[in-house]
């Protein structure tokens, strides 16, 4: 039996005052030699919980109450803090989300890996530079030399995560435990490092627990599954089997909870009045001057589309690709460069901020962050009648406007005096979105609207936008990252890749055949390609 | 992590709220925590002791009489009242060397402190926050505002308020003023710092696109964000003004000598101190007691209110 790491019956509580008793409860589940055992589950499901008890890193208010883990026959449950440390690197290593606030920020990356060399080998320092260099070279990076004297935040955010694999991998553990390695990167990243820990993951026969929150991710790289929901295990099984047949209802609503890639919509409506109209719009940052020399930075260039009442445009990109900056030239937040933004007969994009209160309320925008949308001092009521009563309404009026908004968007009137906090996330972003349909707008842009959220509540907020699309005939502009998301709610696309439009059409012509070849990487790309997803539930 | 209901339709708020953990109020963890009940519970007996000064055992602290100076603590004499009566007196704490009881003085002087100290925290927080609040969320004030804040900043707080002292006339009032405008360049800086990240808050952004006005989203979308940290602050600015005050007085540069202050009781006592020392130490006690208590107070505060700089600290 080649099991390296065994957990049996895991129960590890959580402190008073949590949304439940423990954290997780009764879970097994082994990781054999060589294979990679993805672990599924929505935020709270207590995936992370797991994964830092396996490693000993768990907070001392989360202490395991039953059960045993076994790396390779030792219960790390039981085992002293120096016999962790002992463990940790040479026989267990973790990667984790965020490799920028993983990594020392004031430590070059070789001395960093060198370190674990120093900690755990006997090695003089001219060997451990040569297996630095190599560990390196193994996660492709280029020019070693210069990687190992780089400080972490002169790479980009994939070569960081190679850094840290390389750093994980250099004392060849027997088990690697992956924390969402690859949510914080675009998907073009995500792509090559899921590609790398599958190739180390064969080379080196490591066993892997792999956390995600994302099918698609499953579905490229996992060997078995396991399903978490609210610290129990709900089902684990292969991969295809799972996928294809998932026998536990919860297992099957979070599959079909995946936005599938096909279009969905028609398009059409190709007649209805024209609502906003953007040409040759610019945003560009000019830093420096006086003492530095000047530069300049074009988040957006010569950006131009259309959207009639009714449709839905989306643009798509990876970050720093413009696609949020395009979003704020249009609400005003921030002042385009150059270039016209006509909403209507008005032009939005230069006139005077006096000029522009009453043209406000006709664009509304989402955020992406549910937890920073909402000022935490203000009830959920104030917040959505703030516009109304901006724009001359009664306060009495506009109360009754936000119990009506609180059930188009399926909360309870009743909850209009509560705060925020006491709030989920996908809760709060329906406020969000009554607190931009108060006023009326003709056009409603959702910034990376749904990325916050898991995919259950994703799905039901989708359902949403589009039934309010359709029940005010809104036009709506939808910027995301995520193209299943697009392909969902869009009936045009515009592609952007460093602040310019590089496709723009309908969304079906653009997602069967793709022009561009940015377009095609980014198709490339998407994970779970080969997999159905969104079958109705 | 947050814990997202999954895939519970919104519709479930009753059942979701029904299991939901209470949390306790600011009030109650206020109340719960060591450091506020100490540093609460000696200010309010402060204020007590100031508000009941004229029925604890005083008699007017700008009496004297010439045949009770230099009395040790304890000892009975004679005070001349205003009316020219001369009436017999313990000197609970002695008397000065101009036959003043020192007890009453000190207590009278428990007055003078605790508005000194609350007056300038009011006055250095209200126009700091005006000023930090202008300087942080509207851009072009924010150069010329802060350089002149830096300017203020330069010069040590109790030379200013020896210069404005020495300007006007010595009263409650100017005193109050000088030892505020030192302190108020640290509420704008706070002030300021927390509205620059406030203001990218996507709620403060949100707020802009619903049409709210300007001044609308700096004192009803910002300001109550920044009023914990404001109310630590402004502790720790009431024990330094009550410690400046002292300092001034007992410069003599301060409130006019035959005012009963902490610090005119010990100017007065300096001189005598190797022989008479307790004309110095029941004044210094109070306010040592009194700048404790606010400062700790100030820490509990700070603790509840605003666990992030708690933890910096």
């Amino acid at each position: 039996m080649g099991a390296v790491l065994e957990i049996r019956n895991l129960a590890i509580a959580l402190p008073r005052g949590g949304d439940r008793a423990q954290a997780v409860a009764g879970v097994d589940l082994t990781v054999e030699r060589g294979e990679i055992v993805c672990l599924v589950g929505e935020s709270g499901s207590g995936k992370s919980v797991i994964a830092h008890a396996v490693m000993g890193l768990s907070p001392k208010e989360l202490k395991a109450v039953a059960g045993e883990i076994l790396l390779e026959g030792e219960d790390i449950l039981r085992a002293s803090p120096e016999r962790l440390r002992e463990l940790r690197c040479v026989r267990m290593s973790m990667i984790f989300q965020e490799p920028m606030t993983a990594l020392n920020p004031v430590m070059r990356c070789g001395d960093q890996i060198d370190e674990v060399l120093a900690m755990h080998t006997a090695l003089g320092a001219a060997e451990r530079r040569e297996r630095v260099r190599r560990v390196i070279e193994e996660v492709h990076l280029p020019d070693p030399e210069r990687m190992m004297a780089s400080y972490p935040h002169q790479l980009s955010g994939g070569q960081r995560q190679r850094i840290m694999i390389a750093m994980a991998l250099i004392m060849n553990p027997v088990l690697l435990i992956a924390d969402e390695p690859t949510t914080a990167l675009d998907v073009t990243t995500q792509a090559q490092i899921l590609k790398l820990i599958r190739e180390l993951q064969q080379n080196h026969g490591t066993g892997v627990l792999f956390i995600t929150h994302d099918f698609g991710v499953v579905a490229e790289i996992a060997d078995r599954v396991a399903v978490l929901r609210l610290g129990t295990l709900v089902e684990m099984r292969a991969k295809a089997d799972l996928l294809a047949r998932p026998q536990h209802e919860y297992t099957r609503m979070l599959i079909g909870s995946v936005p599938g890639i096909e279009p969905k919509r028609q398009g059409g409506g190709e007649t209805a009045p024209l609502v906003l109209k953007a040409a040759g719009l610019s945003k560009v940052y000019r830093s420096g001057g006086f003492l530095s020399a000047r530069r300049a930075v074009h988040a957006a260039e010569d950006v131009s589309f259309e959207i009639r009442r009714g449709q839905t445009l989306g643009i798509v990109g990876e970050s720093g690709s413009g696609k949020s900056t395009v979003a704020r030239c249009i609400a005003r937040l921030i002042d385009p460069s150059a270039g016209s933004v006509s909403l209507g007969s008005d032009e939005i994009a230069t006139v005077s901020a006096r000029a522009l209160r009453p043209l406000r309320r006709r664009v509304q925008i989402v955020f992406q962050d549910p937890y920073r949308s909402l000022n935490p001092r203000r009830t959920v009521g104030e917040a959505i009648i703030e516009g109304p009563l901006n724009y001359g309404m009664g306060r009495a009026q506009a109360l009754a406007r936000a119990r009506s908004l609180m059930e188009t968007v399926r909360l309870d009137p009743d909850a209009l005096d509560r705060y925020p906090h006491q709030f989920s996330g996908g809760q709060r972003q329906r406020i969000c979105i009554a607190r931009a349909l108060a006023l009326e707008p003709e056009l409603l842009i959702a910034d990376e609207a749904v990325s916050a959220l898991d995919v259950s509540v994703q799905a039901q907020v989708l359902r949403l936008f589009d039934e309010i699309r359709e029940r005010m005939n809104l036009a709506m502009l939808f910027i995301t990252h995520d193209l299943r998301v697009a392909a969902q709610v869009c009936d045009h696309v515009a592609v952007m890749s460093r602040g310019r439009v590089v496709e723009y059409g309908a969304t079906r012509e653009v997602f069967g055949a793709p022009r561009h070849e940015y377009t095609r990487a980014l198709f490339a790309a998407a994970p779970g390609r080969g997999y159905t997803f969104g079958s109705p539930s | 992590m947050h814990a997202d209901a999954p895939a519970a339709p919104a519709a479930d708020l009753s059942t979701e709220a029904a299991n939901v953990y209470v949390r306790p109020t600011v009030w109650q963890r206020l109340a719960r925590h060591w450091a506020v009940r100490i540093g609460g519970a000696a200010m309010l007996l402060l204020t007590l002791v100031a508000l009941a000064a004229p029925v604890l055992g005083t008699v007017d602290p700008t009496l004297f009489d010439p045949g009770s100076r230099d009395l040790l603590p304890g000892a009975t004499g004679e005070i001349t009242t205003l009316e020219g009566e001369s009436v017999k007196h313990t000197f609970l704490m002695g008397s000065d060397s101009f036959g003043r009881d020192i007890h009453s003085r000190v207590l009278y002087g428990t007055r003078v402190s605790l508005i000194v100290g609350i007056a300038c925290a009011l006055l250095a927080v209200l126009l700091g926050v005006v000023a930090g609040l202008s300087a942080g969320y509207l851009r072009w004030l924010d150069m010329p505002l802060m350089r002149v804040m830096d300017g203020v900043m330069a010069i040590p707080g109790i030379l200013i308020a020896i210069a404005l002292v020495a300007l006007w006339k010595a009263s409650l009032l100017t005193v109050i003023v000088a030892i505020a405008i030192p302190e108020i360049p640290r509420v704008t800086r706070l002030v300021r710092s927390l509205v620059l990240s406030i203001r990218e808050e996507p709620y403060v952004e949100a707020a802009v696109s619903l049409g709210t006005p300007t001044l609308k989203i700096m004192f009803g979308h910002i300001l109550p964000n920044t009023v914990a940290p404001l109310i630590v602050q402004g502790t720790y600015i009431c024990a330094s003004a009550i410690l400046t005050e002292a300092i001034l007085s007992f410069l003599g540069v301060g409130l006019p000598t035959d005012m009963p202050t902490w610090g005119n009781i010990m100017a007065e006592g300096r001189v005598q101190f190797q022989q008479f020392p307790h004309n110095v130490f029941f004044p210094g006690i109070f306010l040592a007691v009194t700048v404790l208590a606010v400062n700790i107070l100030g820490d509990g505060l700070r603790d509840v209110l605003d666990p992030k700089m708690a933890k910096r600290a």
